[in-house]
């Protein structure tokens, strides 16, 4: 088998893994990264919303915020995990695409 | 290690926009002139890797949570400028399409994570494994090491970024606009967790991705081989 072929299989494994990012944090009762809170949580932490980042943080409504389909927070770890799955499939089929287009501009022809 | 949208004030996200310009541009010029038409498909791993690698969150207990990113990885096997290239894709699609980071702030963490942390990286790794034969354990511990400090690094600028919104920005009456916290607290939070946590999933994800391609694939190690 060729080693790009191991490779992808190995990417297939860690897609049908990935929830364990989520359910590992839920388990541990584990928070946000440090400095990626979101409103509710800053105004617990500081006490007030700063007003700049109140006004940037609408600046954009990703599709699928935090990996996960919209209206489905509240669905328990199950249906997150896979969202994040879909998630994970749609991401990395955008990112190869684009990274294949872009080889394909860049790249020199095998001589 | 993702700044969302609202934390960097417009000065520094326009200052990293400016910065990373010219430095996509130039890693598109060498990866033009370096990168071989076969050589796309583990490109395009690279990129898929250091994108979902990214989503396993690590959790510290009762805490934070924070991730690999992979891209020193990328570095060793593909050169730092075509990591470069790999690393910035994932991140602008995550930012985009998941809101994993700031649309506004694509310039900085792709500064930190598709710019430092691979140069940093491949530089150590290759100084580290000078001379050593491509299925030398040294090659192993080295990529270790220069997943551990590149993340580090990283880090740390992440930290600093945070902090000195606190300096930029900031209201009559003393309030923050951006990120609230300031280098004593945002430096310290960053390299710590990442010192004692992150660092060493980053630091044993790559090593043992190395060891593995050592037995199935040691050509991709080769010094030049790339």
């Amino acid at each position: 088998m060729k080693i790009t072929t191991k490779l992808w299989i190995g990417l297939g494994i860690l897609i049908i893994l990935s929830p364990l990012g989520l359910i590992l944090p839920e388990h541990f009762k584990a928070g946000s990264a440090w400095g990626e809170w979101g409103a509710d949580e800053m105004q617990k932490l500081v006490g007030y919303i700063p007003k700049g980042l109140q006004k940037l943080s609408s600046f954009w409504n990703a599709p699928l915020p935090d990996y996960g389909f919209k209206g489905w927070e509240e669905k328990g770890l199950p249906h997150l995990s896979f969202a994040y799955i879909i998630s994970a499939i749609l991401g990395i089929v955008i990112v190869v695409a684009i990274v294949i287009l872009i080889g394909k501009m860049l790249a020199k022809k095998d001589e | 290690m993702h700044i969302p949208d609202g934390y960097l004030g417009p000065a520094t996200c326009g200052f990293f926009y400016a910065l990373m310009l010219p430095i996509w541009a130039f890693a598109s010029r060498i990866v033009k002139k370096t990168l071989k038409a076969r050589q796309v498909p583990m490109l395009a791993i690279g990129a898929a890797f250091s994108f979902v690698i990214m989503m396993f969150n690590v959790p510290i207990p009762g805490g934070s949570t924070g991730h690999a990113v992979g891209g020193v990885l990328v570095a060793i096997l593909l050169g730092p400028w075509a990591a470069c290239i790999a690393i910035t894709v994932a991140l602008v699609v995550q930012a985009l399409l998941f809101g994993d980071g700031g649309i506004t702030a694509i310039g900085a963490n792709c500064f930190n994570m598709a710019f430092v942390l691979p140069f940093v990286g491949y530089y150590l790794y290759k100084a580290i494994s000078l001379g050593a034969p491509a299925i030398s354990n040294r090659r192993v511990i080295a990529a270790g090491i220069a997943a551990y400090v590149a993340l580090n690094l990283a880090a740390a600028l992440t930290g600093f970024e945070f902090g000195i919104q606190l300096l930029l920005h900031k209201t009559a009456t003393g309030q923050a606009l951006y990120c609230p916290y300031g280098f004593n607290v945002a430096l310290p939070a960053m390299i710590g967790e990442h010192l004692l946590i992150f660092g060493w999933v980053e630091a044993i994800v790559t090593a043992l991705v190395i060891k593995y391609l050592q037995k199935q694939s040691p050509e991709l190690l080769k010094e030049g081989g790339r």
